[in-house]
């Protein structure tokens, strides 16, 4: 493996993380995080999508007129993830009932179309390929970490097994039923962007013009 | 010569041998256009749709059987659950031939002869206007706008009695329609178990409809309030109605039920922190069990056993 494919491959995991450094996908990062189960399946299936999604589009880069250039990325990716969702009917059905209509939403996932937009139409199709599988991944870390949380300290379960055994069941631990609600993954985003960028301050951007002192000092 | 007879041996391949050339000069000539050419994009479009399309219908037939052997199998997994037969390692073909499909007509309760039970989808029925009605507003407490006019119904039978009724339930959530079966006794009153298989609600707390330890509370609730029989007797015979049968009594309450307290047998434990799936919960319990669901049929099932 040259270094580019290792950079494309490791690069999102944390680097250029979609999530937090991005900040795309947040949408079904909220959604699907209150179980790792759910987390876990949503994260295959992206990352299954994009890489495909990547490499095809990059194979078709150089034909492709600007002018359709959105509709034809969304016709690729659309048509993978309804594939995607007929094999999750098929193989994995149970699992398939709980993501119900998230699968189908993976079309809107900004961090598919952003790899397309971004990489996929100006590289070629294995190195694309490596950066859906990258990003994929990068994805997959942060939704699972929420989820862990989420599962972990809103029903004292990960995946559907009892850790913590609750108070209403004759336990000790009192579960945050804040967890369990969509906001709660965004202040958990939020803490873990804070803490990557604490970690590798070079994340932090620079604000996008100084703000001037209006009273005081000048005289 | 040879080319000639190979024309008459040959004629549809000889056919398709001229297309393939043609399509393949003129996948050439648009390769080579310009990017933004008006013909290009055109063709390009065209010929993604085309792959699109391709790929989406292909998977669809191809895992078609699969999904509806699953669907199916989930069904009866779901009916098997509910009914207290599913237990560990049994086979759910073997176990669900002592269950009887039965298709009957919701207004009066009757047994329906010329419907095929085993094709029959209610769900589907309750979408087509030749098989449905629609509920007016004020009786709609379920909040599910249409009801198909006949509903499929599983006895489980032994010994040529009922020994247990499974009934397809729907009603409105928070999010989501719930579709579900509740499982009773043969004496049609008592609970076995309540099973939302297919529902929408949040994760973790309307989504708490199918967690096992809720689901079990269930068991041995009564649905009717039997007790105060006589007084709604008299009051159904008042405004000429021949059903008999007690009020509804069974839904959810929130905090925990006090099993010494009296009515604890028609009381279940609301979800916690999900107020409006526990109402949508009560009402489609109260909506199906009452006199414009299942009630005429269980009155019948139960007048039948004396």
């Amino acid at each position: 493996m040259n270094a580019e494919e290792k950079k494309v491959l490791v690069e999102p995991l944390v680097d250029n993380n979609p999530i937090t450094l991005q900040v795309l996908g947040i949408c079904s990062a909220l959604a699907v995080t209150s179980q790792m189960s759910t987390a876990l399946i949503m994260s295959l299936a992206l990352t299954t999508v994009t890489a495909f999604s990547s490499a095809g589009i990059a194979a078709i880069r150089n034909h492709v007129p600007s002018s359709v250039r959105i509709i034809a990325q969304m016709v690729i990716i659309a048509s993978l993830v309804i594939v995607v969702d007929q094999l999750l009917k098929a193989f994995a059905y149970e699992v398939s009932k709980q993501l119900s209509v998230f699968v189908g939403l993976i079309i809107t996932n900004c961090i598919v179309m952003g790899r397309a937009e971004a990489y996929a139409m100006k590289n070629p199709p294995w190195e694309s390929f490596l950066d859906g599988i990258g990003n994929g991944l990068g994805y997959s870390l942060i939704l699972i970490s929420v989820a862990f949380v989420r599962e972990l300290f809103g029903s004292g379960k990960l995946l559907g097994i009892d850790v913590l055994p609750l108070m209403k069941d004759g336990g000790w631990y009192v579960p945050n039923g804040l967890l369990l609600l969509p906001p709660s993954a965004f202040f958990l985003i939020g803490l873990l962007i804070w803490a990557i960028r604490t970690w590798k301050p070079k994340q932090v951007e620079q604000a996008d013009f100084a703000i001037i002192p209006a009273h005081g000092e000048a005289h | 010569m040879s080319s000639s007879t190979e024309s008459v041996k040959n004629p549809q391949e000889d056919k398709f041998a001229v297309w393939k050339e043609k399509a393949n000069r003129y996948a050439q000539h648009v390769l080579a256009l310009p990017n933004d050419s008006f013909e290009k994009t055109i063709a390009v479009a065209l010929g993604l749709c085309l792959v699109g399309a391709v790929l989406v219908s292909g998977s669809a037939v191809a895992l078609k059987s699969l999904q509806e052997s699953n669907k199916s199998k989930d069904e009866k997994v779901n009916i098997l659950e509910v009914a207290g037969l599913k237990t560990e390692g049994v086979n759910i073909d073997e176990a669900f031939k002592q269950i009887e499909p039965k298709i009957i007509d919701l207004a009066t309760g009757n047994p329906v002869d010329n419907i095929d039970a085993k094709s029959f989808d209610q769900r589907k029925a309750a979408k087509d206007p030749a098989m449905s009605v629609t509920i007016p507003a004020d009786e709609d407490i379920a909040n599910i706008k249409r009801k198909a006019k006949y509903a499929k119904v599983y006895q489980v039978m032994e010994g040529g009695k009922i020994k247990a009724l499974i009934l397809p339930v729907n009603g409105y959530g928070l999010w989501s329609t719930m579709y579900g079966f509740i499982a009773l006794e043969g004496d049609g009153e008592t609970v076995i178990g309540l099973n939302l298989y297919d529902q929408a609600e949040t994760p973790g707390l309307g989504g708490e409809v199918v967690n096992p330890k809720w689901k079990a509370l269930w068991k041995g609730k009564k649905v009717y309030n039997l007790a105060k029989k006589d007084v709604h007797e008299s009051n159904l015979s008042e405004k000429g109605q021949t059903i008999e049968t007690g009020e509804v009594a069974l839904g959810l309450v929130k905090g925990n039920v006090d099993p010494s307290k009296p009515g604890a047998e028609y009381q279940v434990d609301a979800l916690a922190g999900a107020t409006l799936t526990s109402r949508g919960v009560s009402n489609l319990i109260r909506y199906w069990m009452g006199k414009d669901g299942f009630g005429p049929y269980l009155a019948k099932i139960r007048s039948a056993r004396g």
